[in-house]
């Protein structure tokens, strides 16, 4: 594979100062760990400066959250990551709803060795978690989707570098998550973020729509539209005038009221946009301009991938569709159109029927780095749906592509479809879940397992969280399961309706909650009604709308 | 209490602040020691006769004094002492200096060593902040 320099294609390329600031983030790391053994902090003070680090205490071990800056990852990253799952942890890795990746067993004493080796990758766990601007999130088809106006990960990775050690706001009320998009169509989820920035072109220069107070956990908020059009030098200011007002006003009394959601829903959206717009007038602009210089260099540091094709590459690849059914069953689901037209983006679905949604073991990350590397510019991307893509890939070489992701058992044709479900670690791993939620939803994907069965269904989503914290993003699956604890049982509530892009909704509770075995049943009543009921191509959503709640409510509760 | 520097300017240490809920009815001296939950505004008629203000921590995970002490400086040109008083630990001094404090007031017995580490620690910051350009 050629590309037009030595950088990595798709994400920032570290220069020697970023690896001398990692270092130092390490050592800084490594003395608190020290201090806290030494008893010179306490628990209560060392907690957030692990959490900044990616350390979590979950149920039964710890946890390390390392981040991938807007998913992006090499294929000598994956390598390690890999390296990381055998040798420290059990073999394998968890992604998450926010892009990043997830070791679950892992023992405190080798925290520092890890994130050295981390590091060794341009990697670490900076400000994957505790009440400070986290990781950002980003399209998984940015660079490479037809329908994209613009790549927004030049500017996640200038939000990553602002947000990095900011010295005003990494003591803020609460967890602040940013997501961009450069596509018309919203597949970051920007409306269900504190700040969620849409990115397109003008013939000024990029303009930026930017949404506020969006969120789910406790309490979702679509997030409304704080302005229309941020032109790209007021970027930071803006994004620092917002921080500001949420810093300064944001409840700290309340942890379960202390996200900025509730600061606009209390003053509400307009004394919210004034208070903004008051900063933004007293602020020293000259200060915070991101000026043209600095984005283009970092511009520089993403090598574009040089997208060279036979000419023969969209004829070879239909008659591979036409010689093997079972690979254009997966094309039909797995691949998204690409702005070149002898290139595809392929997504490798990490739900595998009865499998642990998200988890992907050191020997599928090795075989999955090795196939990056041969056929798609050594880039693999993490879908904040939990599976992984391919951006460039050439449309004669996906056959073989396919091939390889099937040896690694990684090959489910069902992305976007009903197995393709979306999940928490819950109680399993999780020391604030009421309820599992990896059982249920590998009950779920080996019901609806059969290919033909799940491309009949069509779209659909099912997202799972063991409880309203929300990291499975219950609120928005077209049909989303909540693990609640009723007298002592894990049970489940069934929402249906939620949608988590363009046509943002949080999905309604349907009653009372079901036994893990009647929640799977009742998914599937409410699934087989909807495909006898529906009208010729409608979607799910569709089809609620005009049923209502209440007709699926009946059949869901038919036999209990 | 002990005195570390932070900015390098020299600090006033004889100073003794006045407490915002006694100053504010009858503004007086040239100390001041604000709660989290002032608006410095409510200074702004009375700063040029201010060279000392004391902000408080009353738990170091409460970074409100953080955007104050930038109000004061990138909003009202204020430029007189910014001192951090309270429950602060050395792994905030870069965060204070860069959002413009000069001074923390520590107990007595504290360590300073790991407060002097910290400040040296990195080679670059990645963000500007209006007083401290990177």
């Amino acid at each position: 594979m050629t590309q037009s320099n030595s950088h990595s294609v798709g994400h920032y390329q570290y220069e020697e100062r970023d690896r001398a600031f990692l270092q130092e983030r390490i050592n800084e790391f490594e003395g608190q760990v020290r201090r806290r053994l030494a008893g010179e902090l306490s628990e209560e003070e060392f907690k957030p400066f692990r959490l900044m680090n990616g350390v979590y205490l979950q149920l039964h071990a710890y946890m390390l959250r390392v981040a991938i800056p807007y998913g992006v990852l090499d294929s000598r990253q994956l390598h390690k990551l890999a390296d990381v799952a055998a040798k420290y942890d059990r073999n394998y890795g968890h992604f998450t709803t926010r892009q990043n990746i997830q070791f679950n067993w892992i023992a405190l004493q080798d925290m520092p060795a890890i994130l050295r080796e981390l590091a060794e990758v341009d990697m670490h766990a900076i400000q994957t978690s505790g009440n400070c601007i986290r990781n950002v999130t980003s399209d998984e088809f940015a660079g490479a989707a037809k329908d994209e106006l613009m790549d927004p990960r030049i500017y996640a990775e200038i939000v990553r570098q602002w947000s990095t050690l900011h010295p005003e706001f990494t003591f803020l009320p609460r967890k602040f998550k940013i997501a961009i998009s450069g596509s018309p169509e919203d597949r970051v989820a920007a409306r269900f973020h504190d700040i969620g920035l849409l990115a397109r072109p003008s013939e000024h220069g990029p303009l930026f729509r930017l949404f506020v107070g969006g969120g789910l956990g406790r309490t979702p908020v679509v997030g409304q539209e704080l302005f229309d059009s941020v032109r790209e030098e007021d970027l930071i200011a803006t994004l620092e005038a917002v921080l500001r007002v949420y810093n300064a006003f944001g409840r700290r009394d309340n942890l379960y009221k202390a996200r900025i959601k509730i600061l606009v829903q209390t003053i509400g959206l307009e004394a919210f946009r004034k208070a903004v717009e008051e900063e933004l007038s007293r602020m020293d602009c000259a200060a915070y301009r991101l000026t043209p210089e600095h984005v283009a260099q970092i511009r520089a540091r993403f090598a574009v991938p040089d997208l060279q094709a036979p000419a023969d590459a969209a004829s070879l690849f239909e008659q591979h569709k036409q010689a093997d059914p079972a690979f254009a069953r997966w094309v039909a689901s797995n691949t998204h159109p690409h702005h070149h037209d002898s290139y595809i983006c392929a997504v490798i679905s990490l739900k595998t029927p009865g499998a642990i949604p998200g988890d992907v073991t050191a020997e599928q990350m090795h075989g999955l780095a090795d196939l990056s590397a041969r056929y798609a510019f050594g880039e693999v991307r993490v879908t904040h749906l939990q599976n992984l893509v391919f951006g460039h890939v050439r449309k004669d070489q996906l056959y073989d592509v396919w091939q390889g992701l099937q040896k690694l058992d990684l090959a489910a044709p069902n992305v976007g479809l009903i197995s393709d479900i979306v999940s928490c670690p819950g109680l399993d791993y999780c020391n604030l879940a009421n309820a599992r939620s990896l059982p249920l939803a590998q009950k779920l994907g080996a019901r609806f397992g059969d290919a033909a069965l799940q491309a009949e269904i069509g779209a659909l989503s099912i997202h799972m969280s063991g409880c309203i914290n929300a990291c499975g993003h219950h609120h928005v699956g077209n049909i989303g399961l909540l693990g609640v604890d009723k007298r002592g049982a894990e049970t489940y509530q069934i929402l249906l309706g939620g949608d988590g892009g363009e046509n943002a909704a949080i999905g309604g509770i349907l009653g009372p909650s079901f036994a893990e075995d009647e929640a799977v049943e009742a998914v599937a009543r409410i699934v087989e009604f909807y495909l006898a009921q529906r009208q010729k191509g409608e979607s799910f959503a569709a089809m609620l709308k005009r049923c209502g709640l209440k007709a699926f409510k009946e059949v869901a509760y038919e036999t209990v | 209490m002990k005195l570390f520097n932070l900015s390098g300017r020299k600090t006033l240490e004889e100073a003794s602040p006045v407490a915002f809920a006694d100053w504010k009815d009858a503004p007086h001296g040239t100390a001041i020691s604000l709660p989290q939950d002032v608006e410095v505004e409510d200074l702004r008629s009375h700063l040029n006769e201010l060279t000392l203000i004391v902000l408080e921590f009353p738990i170091f995970r409460d970074g409100r004094a953080f955007t104050q002490a930038r109000s004061l400086r990138e909003y009202e040109g204020y430029k007189g002492e910014i001192r951090a008083s309270g429950h602060l630990l050395p792994d905030q001094a870069i965060h204070l200096k860069r959002c413009g404090f000069d001074s923390v007031a520590l107990p007595e017995e504290a360590n300073t060593q790991d407060w002097d580490e910290q400040l040296s620690r990195y080679q670059f910051y990645y963000q500007n902040t209006a007083v401290s350009p990177v």
